[in-house]
């Protein structure tokens, strides 16, 4: 319905089919631009690091090549790495990340949820946390490759650690924010404490977690990969390091592609899980005025 | 018979974000006998929601002594209803369970709350909206659905914060009206808050004047207009008129006092 334009432009109340017609082609019109803008910036750059590179002007060896990447990529895929079929390696990487993800955020979520509930806890562990997160985490990486070994067990590990304290963070600090209004309210009409944690907290605290989701899955990645450099057998790090020690850039960027490509699709997945998770909340997407 | 709510001498400080100490209410004394409607009114920022929050249980009084039905209050008792100021539905439960939440959390089966529920939507006049998100309504659907939250539980003792407040004036008289029938039907003893003097007397049995803050009891008043009211014709009454005059004089004092000092901070 176009009931804000039609009771705003009354000429637009004689025709509001026509109207809303114009508007839809309006948006289409802008949505072709965009694309169109986004291909053109694209083309720019892969078209200019394709040119200077093969005039010369800049260093093939350690800038690689993007026609080079491609087909680093095509035989990575028709002919396998030398660490195994390239899917394998992809599937490792993504099994560490979304196992690192999953356990750094469950324990953050709990770990969260219960210092946000009790003061004690909170006051008495608050030093150490801030201790822990203050120092760079990802060398802790090392620390795993030594006593968890070259396996799945040291990188997600080191994804979860990476993870844990962003989810822990976000859920520490939307229990904290939970509106008193509302705690007032379920207490009157009748919640007890446990209620009050299911039924309040976490459902308002969950926006703030889910917001930390989005960074918290690249952080995983980030992790798994981290771990992978630090001494692996298999996976898409391990890949990179390969390429790095044979001075194949061509082959870093094309490894860097393939977590590109695994980061977007992770992306989406958490949307969809996003919305999911807060249906309540006003959506641009599924609340359209048209 | 004890009355239904009692503050005898009540004080109570806030600490500011400052570091110092702010006196909300001070020497507050009223009582309200069992099914009365009393009505509180008083200038903004006197201390009327921090009365209710003491008498839900929801803030401990600094001095004096809470009582309801003769006990002293220690937390939130389970015979009280609250109608808050600000907006307290959850957003993320759909009016239905929004509603259904005290009979839950009171131990009733889901089945049998969501009955209770679906017909306490009908009675506040949101058949049809059950689904929808409290984001999705406006703001006096809002408010009713708060008011059907309370009302669910059948409180014996009522707390109202400007519940009407965000109504359009015809929603508002349907509303008041509806309010006094349930309230007729139940035995509930009603605190009242609101800025309306003339919805105070359209609906209570008595009404209270606070000071300007800190709040203490300026006066009290009966109202004896008949029951059944209706409180679209009841303003028209000469008796009316005599009671608001009388305390009009009494609330236009503490209104000035309470505008000059706003003005003073907001000069300063
Ligand atoms: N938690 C708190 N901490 C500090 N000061 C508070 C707190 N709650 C209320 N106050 C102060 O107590 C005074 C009375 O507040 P209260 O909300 O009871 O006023 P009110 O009469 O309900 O006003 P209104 O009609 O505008 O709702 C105000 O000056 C307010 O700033
Ligand atoms: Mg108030």
């Amino acid at each position: 319905m176009s009931v804000r334009s039609a009771s705003a432009l009354p000429e637009a109340a004689a025709a509001p089919e026509r109207a809303g017609g114009r508007r839809a082609l309006a948006a289409r019109r802008r949505r072709l631009m965009v694309n169109g803008l986004r291909l053109l910036v694209l083309v720019v750059w892969i078209g200019s690091w394709e040119l200077t590179t093969r005039i010369g002007l800049v260093d093939k060896f350690f800038f690689g090549m993007p026609s080079g990447i491609v087909q680093r990529l095509w035989t990575w895929i028709t002919e396998g790495t030398a660490l195994g079929p390239l899917w394998e390696q992809v599937l490792v990487t993504m099994e560490e990340t979304v196992l690192g993800f999953l356990v750094g955020s469950v324990l953050g979520i709990i770990l969260g949820i219960a210092l946000g509930r009790n003061r004690l806890l909170a006051d008495v562990l608050s030093p150490y946390i801030k201790a822990a997160n203050s120092i760079p985490r990802v060398v802790l990486g090392a620390l795993f490759a030594i006593s968890l070994g070259l396996d799945l067990k040291s990188k997600v590990a080191t994804a979860s650690i990476l993870v844990f304290f962003v989810v822990f963070f976000n859920a520490f600090q939307g229990v904290r924010e939970v509106d008193r209004n509302l705690v007032a309210n379920a207490r009157i009409l009748g919640a007890d404490g446990r209620r009050l944690t299911t039924e309040v907290i976490i459902p308002s605290a969950l926006s703030w977690i889910a917001a930390s989701l989005h960074i918290s899955f690249g952080l995983a990645l980030v992790g798994a990969v981290v771990g992978e450099l630090f001494g692996a057998t298999e996976g898409v790090g391990e890949l990179i390091y390969n390429a790095k020690n044979n001075f194949d850039a061509n082959g870093v960027f094309a490894g860097m592609a393939l977590l590109a490509v695994v980061a977007l699709v992770a992306e989406s997945l958490i949307t969809a899980l996003e919305s999911r998770l807060i249906k309540w909340r006003p959506n641009p997407v599924t609340d359209v005025a048209i | 018979m004890a009355p239904a709510i009692q503050l005898r001498r009540v004080t109570k400080r806030f600490l500011t974000p400052k570091g110092g100490v702010y006196t909300a209410i001070r020497d507050l004394s009223l009582q309200v006998a069992p099914g009365e409607f009393c009505a509180l009114v008083g200038p903004t920022g006197s201390g009327k929601s921090t009365t209710l929050a003491l008498i839900s249980g929801l803030e401990p009084p600094s001095e004096g002594e809470v009582e309801v039905f003769g006990k002293p209050v220690t937390g939130v008792g389970h015979n009280i209803g609250y109608v808050f100021q600000a907006d307290a539905v959850f957003p993320w439960k759909s009016v239905l369970d929004n509603v259904a939440a005290g009979p839950r959390y009171r131990g009733a089966s889901k089945r049998e709350a969501r009955e209770r529920a679906q017909d306490w939507i009908s009675r506040v006049g949101l058949a049809g909206f059950e689904d929808r998100y409290p984001h999705q309504l406006s703001g006096g659907m809002r408010k009713r659905v708060a008011l059907a939250q309370t009302l669910i539980n059948s409180p014996e003792v009522l707390l109202m914060d400007e519940p009407f407040s965000a109504l359009d004036v015809q929603t508002r008289t349907l509303m008041e009206n509806e309010l006094l029938q349930l309230w007729a039907a139940s035995s509930a003893s009603v605190v009242f808050v609101t800025h309306d003097l003339e919805e105070a007397i359209a609906l209570a049995d008595r009404v209270y004047v606070l000071t300007a803050g800190p709040a203490t009891v300026k006066g009290n008043y009966v109202v004896d207009l008949p029951r059944p009211r209706n409180v679209a014709e009841i303003r028209f009454q000469p008796r009316f008129d005599e009671i608001y005059q009388e305390i009009w004089s009494d609330l236009r004092d503490e209104v000035l006092v309470s505008y000059e000092r706003q003005k003073r901070i907001g000069a300063a």
